[in-house]
């Protein structure tokens, strides 16, 4: 006990915790308005909103499985080398030799937890009718979420580097050569061309475009490495900033008006 | 067929828990009921059903591969001989359409309870088929049937305070929501939950991870393909669309329009009412049009595409072996073919190798045309047909280019249900066939 005072009260403890700890009402405020990490949320919300029955925690657990998935990820990726040499020899290692290769575990469930988890969240805000005025752009920039954490999965799913992936990535990436104009096998593309030259081929195609080469191989795996693990998770990370911004701008968590 | 005489006794294991997890469930539930809600008769049935479920337990822990509980072999076989596309796709439309019916019964906790722990049984019973346990104990397919048990127990609580709602609103009252509009600090009341949920879902995950390894399967090797080669589970929907359908529509515009769609939603949804609580009643036509298109769509066809399409994309029955043998007949006829060869009598109009170039897309028209006329018919002449019948109020507190929008999007969803039903009745292959443009419809 008395050391925990000591501690309380010494200067380190006191420059990053500015108050007392957050035991009465007045202190319970403070600490949401001084913590860097508390400071999203705000001082007092409706009780009804928090209600399990009404809210699901969904919105909350989705995003704290793209914190387990960020973390998880970064750790895969000191480890996993995106190579045709070493991609399938290191997920083979980490599940056979490595310690701690439950971590790929953890990574690929929660991949797949995450996107229950986000249908389900859409699922409830349709149902309270959340999206409605004046939340009509949250729900938009919502949508977009939902769209690229399946990509991010997508991506994803071809890193392992076996018959399920790059047969997964193909029949997925077969659809892009069917894009209309821009697919090679897409309607309309024949129309693409000028002196009798084809703009769209196999090699020009929006399905070149994803995979960066004709097949699933190298040069995919290089792009959906970085896809995966740069591109698409910065791009999610300033969506889901917005995403919390206009939850606390557009009238709070929801509830009747 | 292909059976592995082992099975039996590996999967026993898995019964035996199984079967004592639903006999501890609800030997708590009726002890719940009892002691909690004085409901004593309540309780005594489901203590007979735990005592039912112990004795299964027993069974399958027995040692004996032939008392692992099963369904018998007669009703597998029914099964597998009454499923196929078009029962399963009916049959899932008939089922939300009775639960939506008769929402207000099956809501209670108690029916509810019997339907849940139905399905437990039987996805137990299931369990014991070999054929259903490859496919469903497939690391990657484990999501899936999670998915399906957390839908149904999100509707059924969601359904629940919409029920309740809905009478309330009825009698003039205000929803449950608006009754209690006390504040509470976020410290602790907010904060806590969200760290209970972290804790939660971590030892969640944690043991999902042990219990159940990542898939690893094969090197990969571009010259051996897989038979059935299947997209990532939560893309399956689309490709069981491919069925109906060319990828250029199920694969790139449909998905489109789905998003395009979904972020369109607010802005067409001109309905002030059921904004924050839980009504049906209020905003029956979005409910029912989101419904439609994310249970009986979406979810539906993942779970087809999964779980009953095997090698060459053929239909198969949930106990069924996945033979890459099995012949299907496939004589779908193109509109085309149908209105100039088959009911004309002529054969399909065709210009000569040397005509200039209008008088070749005049031929492509005019071969064409009944299907240009259908779909002219279904997009540009149904919306203002519905716009002055149906969808009249609609349209007036719409407006011109909203309507339209909703309209047209509307029509587009359900492009895909009508192409279902298009095909099982009439064997209808495409309805509008350019080859020179690859554009098939």
């Amino acid at each position: 006990m008395a050391i925990g005072e000591t501690i309380r009260n010494s200067q380190i403890w006191k420059s990053i915790f500015r108050h007392p700890m957050p035991l009465d009402r007045r202190n319970r405020i403070v600490v949401m308005l001084t913590n860097f990490f508390l400071h999203l949320h705000p001082v007092s919300i409706k009780k009804q909103g928090i209600a399990l029955s009404f809210t699901w925690c969904m919105g909350g657990v989705t995003f704290f499985l793209f914190m387990v998935e960020t973390v998880t990820g970064v750790l895969l990726m000191f480890y996993y080398r995106p190579t045709l040499e070493w991609a399938y020899n290191d997920i083979l290692a980490l599940r056979d030799v490595t310690s701690l290769g439950i971590l790929r575990e953890l990574h690929r469930w929660g991949a797949h937890a995450m996107v229950i988890t986000t249908w389900l969240h859409m699922y409830r805000v349709f149902l309270t009718g959340s999206y409605k005025p004046p939340r009509e752009f949250n729900w938009v920039v919502g949508v977009i979420l939902l769209l690229l954490t399946l990509l991010l999965s997508f991506t994803g799913y071809l890193l392992p580097w076996d018959q399920l992936a790059i047969w997964a990535i193909t029949v997925g990436s077969n659809m892009a050569r069917a894009t209309p104009f821009l697919g090679y096998e897409g309607p309309g593309q024949q129309l693409l061309t000028i002196g009798g030259i084809d703009m769209i081929t196999d090699k020009s195609d929006a399905r070149f475009g994803l995979l960066g080469a004709r097949f699933v191989g190298e040069e995919t795996l290089n792009r959906f490495y970085v896809l995966h693990c740069i591109a698409i998770p910065l791009v999610v990370a300033l969506l889901l900033a917005i995403h919390f911004w206009r939850v606390r701008k557009d009238g709070g968590i929801s509830g009747p008006l | 067929m292909h059976a592995d005489p082992f099975f039996l006794s590996d999967v026993a294991g898995f019964l035996g828990g199984y079967f004592a997890f639903l006999a501890v469930m609800n030997g708590i539930f009726a002890l719940v009921l009892w002691r909690s809600y004085g409901q004593t008769g309540r309780a005594l049935v489901w203590t007979v059903f735990a005592g039912a479920m112990m004795i299964l337990s027993s069974l399958a822990l027995s040692g004996s591969p032939s008392l692992v509980p099963a369904l018998p072999d007669g009703v597998r076989g029914l099964v597998n001989t009454l499923s196929g596309p078009v029962l399963y796709s009916l049959g899932t439309v008939a089922l939300c359409t009775v639960l939506f019916v008769f929402r207000s019964f099956f809501v209670r906790p108690m029916v509810a309870w019997t339907l849940f722990n139905a399905a437990l049984v039987l996805m137990g019973l299931s369990m014991a088929d070999q054929n259903f346990a490859l496919i469903v104990m497939k690391p990657d397919n484990v999501p899936i049937v999670g998915l399906v048990f957390l839908l149904a127990f999100f509707t059924w609580v969601a359904t629940k305070q919409a029920v309740v709602n809905d009478e309330r609103i009825a009698r003039g009252e205000p929803p449950m929501e608006k009754l209690d509009d006390e504040k509470v600090l976020v410290w602790p009341d907010l904060v806590y939950t969200e760290l209970i949920c972290m804790v939660a879902v971590s030892a969640f995950l944690l043991v999902w991870a042990i219990c159940l390894p990542a898939p690893l399967e094969e090197p990969a090797s571009s010259v051996k393909t897989p038979n059935p080669s299947k997209a990532p589970w939560y893309f399956l929907g689309l490709q069981e669309m491919l069925v109906y359908f060319d990828p250029w529509y199920a694969g790139v515009v449909l998905p489109s329009l789905v998003i395009f769609g979904l972020m369109a939603m607010p802005y067409l949804d001109f309905n002030k009412a059921g904004n924050g609580y839980y009504s049906i009643a209020e905003r029956k036509f979005a409910y029912l049009t989101f419904q439609f298109g994310f249970l009986v769509l979406w979810i539906t066809l993942i779970i087809l595409g999964t779980f009953l399409r095997g090698p060459n994309w053929n239909f198969f029955g949930p106990f069924e072996y996945w033979t890459p043998y099995k012949v299907e007949v496939l004589n779908n006829v193109d509109l085309n073919q149908m209105f100039w060869v088959n009911w004309l009598d002529m054969p399909l109009p065709r210009a000569a190798v040397d005509a200039p170039w209008y008088s070749r897309i005049a031929t492509v028209l005019l071969r064409e045309s009944p299907g240009l006329v259908v779909l002219g018919l279904y997009l540009v002449a149904l919306p203002p047909v519905l716009a002055v019948t149906i969808f009249r109020g609609m349209f007036v507190k719409m407006g011109f280019i909203r309507y339209m929008v909703m309209a047209n999007l509307m029509l587009l969803m359900l492009s895909l249900p009508l192409k279902m039903a298009l095909r099982w009745t009439m064997n209808l292959k495409y309805i509008v066939t350019i080859p020179e443009l690859s554009l098939n419809f």
